[in-house]
């Protein structure tokens, strides 16, 4: 019988276990999911193309379709912003879960003796690592093409923070759609209402940075995405393990 | 070994398991057989740990499910008819995925060992996507003793593999099979559960409806106790 930390010799090979518990066993199968999602897409790039080709065309025809003058531009530009990166994003979150799904990798994952949270923040942190890498992409882009700077770091911190609301939240959304027939219709339906109160105080915070507000308004709404980031992170840990399970 | 009690699953108003028994020693290697929807699968994904039962007590390796599934996943080893390894990742690197979620060291020796085993070892950077279906399915078998699990359950697992493919597939399962491990195997092919199986369990209507040992019974007259059993 295996025990944690054991090694027994069967046919010829030695097979040595490493403690199975503890943090150090949780942190590199989190490791091990990222390492496996980001070398799967750089050889398949089939995730990163599609978010960044969809992000890139959102902002071109937000560009043809409003034309404004700077001052409407800076009102308008979170909220195209967050439209793009969310509208972006489920693209990912549906990819990033259909590849373990279709060869049955789920499964393979879910036989695997870690805690099940383990996937989840492996699969959150490597949604989040595409994520911001499409950001990173538009960011300049619309800069340029809108005239405006973005590269302000109250901006860049909230657009970090929105990001992990929206991917601790699709991650989990994702997991249970996974299951679904319809799961690319199903993401967002079941996604943006859930998604709301992050996407609410990230677009006020960053209308709040873009326009030059003091702080003090837009303090609360960062308070309430770091909150909301905290609260669903929280639930997720609590329930993946069932979301995950038939 | 494998330890079930009065098993019930059912999916809505559905019943798949109604009231299943089965016990399997250590060592033993049994098959399960029974037609399409009779609930093979699903029984094999309660062992496993990835489905719960509605009711009964499943008990694996001493551990019961699903209280303690992660006792049982450290022992289980699982092959479907679905490879569960990454396209996009050569053959070494899924191994290396799995040896390090399964937290185990000396993985340059130990993959390499199993892709020796598998028979793929020429090929073992190559995408896993580029190999052929009798390939994946060796490649799974490698994948599902890494950790050097007690028990390996194979959910039909010559699906979709062709004449050599599957023969050559059957020699691997008796080669892992014969270095004292447990196995239950669920099959459509009474001839191959025959063969490689010391015990054959007929699954019908949610029970086991039949459980002969293999030098029980003379293999031409099993086809006819299958229908007899399954069309009762």
């Amino acid at each position: 019988m295996p025990e944690a930390g054991s090694t027994r010799v069967v046919g010829d090979q030695p097979v040595v276990h490493r403690r199975t518990g503890g943090l150090g066993a949780y942190l590199r199968s989190i490791g091990a999911i990222i390492w496996k999602d980001l070398v799967a897409e750089l050889r398949s790039r089939e995730l990163l193309s599609a978010m960044l080709v969809f992000a890139l065309l959102v902002v071109l025809i937000f560009n043809f379709a409003l034309e404004l003058d700077i001052r409407t531009r800076e009102t308008v530009t979170s909220g195209v912003l967050w439209v793009t990166f969310a509208f972006a994003g489920t693209l990912g979150l549906n990819r990033s879960m259909a590849v373990e799904k279709d060869r049955g990798c789920l499964d393979g994952l879910l036989l695997v003796p870690v805690d099940r949270t383990a996937i989840y923040f492996g699969k959150v942190i490597g949604n989040l690592v595409f994520m911001l890498i499409v950001e990173a992409i538009v960011l300049p882009l619309y800069s340029v093409l809108y005239n405006i700077n973005l590269f302000q770091p109250g901006l860049l911190a909230v657009i970090l923070l929105g990001s992990i609301g929206y991917v601790a939240v699709g991650t989990l959304l994702s997991s249970m759609a996974v299951h679904a027939r319809t799961r690319d219709v199903l993401l967002p339906i079941l996604l943006f209402p859930v998604v709301l109160p992050v996407l609410v105080p990230a677009i006020k915070a960053s209308n709040g940075f873009l326009q030059g507000f003091e702080m003090a308004e837009i303090l609360p709404w960062l308070n309430l995405l770091i909150v909301y980031d905290v609260i669903f992170m929280a639930v997720a840990f609590m329930v993946f393990d069932y979301v995950v399970e038939e | 070994m494998i330890d079930v009690r009065g098993l019930v699953k059912t999916f809505g108003l559905k019943s798949v398991l109604r009231g299943l028994e089965f016990h399997v020693d250590r060592g033993e290697f049994v098959a399960l057989v029974g037609p399409n929807g009779a609930g093979k699968t699903t029984f094999l994904r309660i062992l496993a740990s990835l489905a719960r039962p509605s009711m009964g007590e499943v008990r694996v390796a001493g551990y019961r499910l699903p209280a303690q599934a992660a006792a049982v996943r450290v022992r289980l080893g699982v092959v479907s008819h679905q490879p569960l390894l990454y396209g996009d990742l050569t053959a070494e690197e899924n191994l290396f995925f799995y040896s390090r979620m399964y937290g185990l060291t000396d993985l340059e020796h130990r993959v390499g060992a199993i892709l020796e085993m598998v028979g793929l070892h020429a090929r073992r950077r190559d995408l896993v996507r580029q190999y052929s279906r009798g390939m994946q399915q060796r490649l799974a078998i490698g994948r599902a003793i890494l950790h050097d699990p007690d028990v390996l359950l194979f959910d039909e697992p010559h699906t979709g593999l062709d004449q050599e493919a599957a023969a050559m597939l059957d020699t691997l399962l008796q080669d892992v099979a014969a270095r004292g491990r447990t196995v239950v195997m669920t099959s459509h092919n009474l001839d191959r559960a025959a063969d490689l199986a010391e015990r054959i369990d007929i699954l019908s209507k949610g029970v086991i409806a039949a459980s002969i040992k293999r030098d029980e019974i003379d293999p031409l007259d099993l086809p006819k106790l299958y229908r007899s059993v399954t069309h009762a």
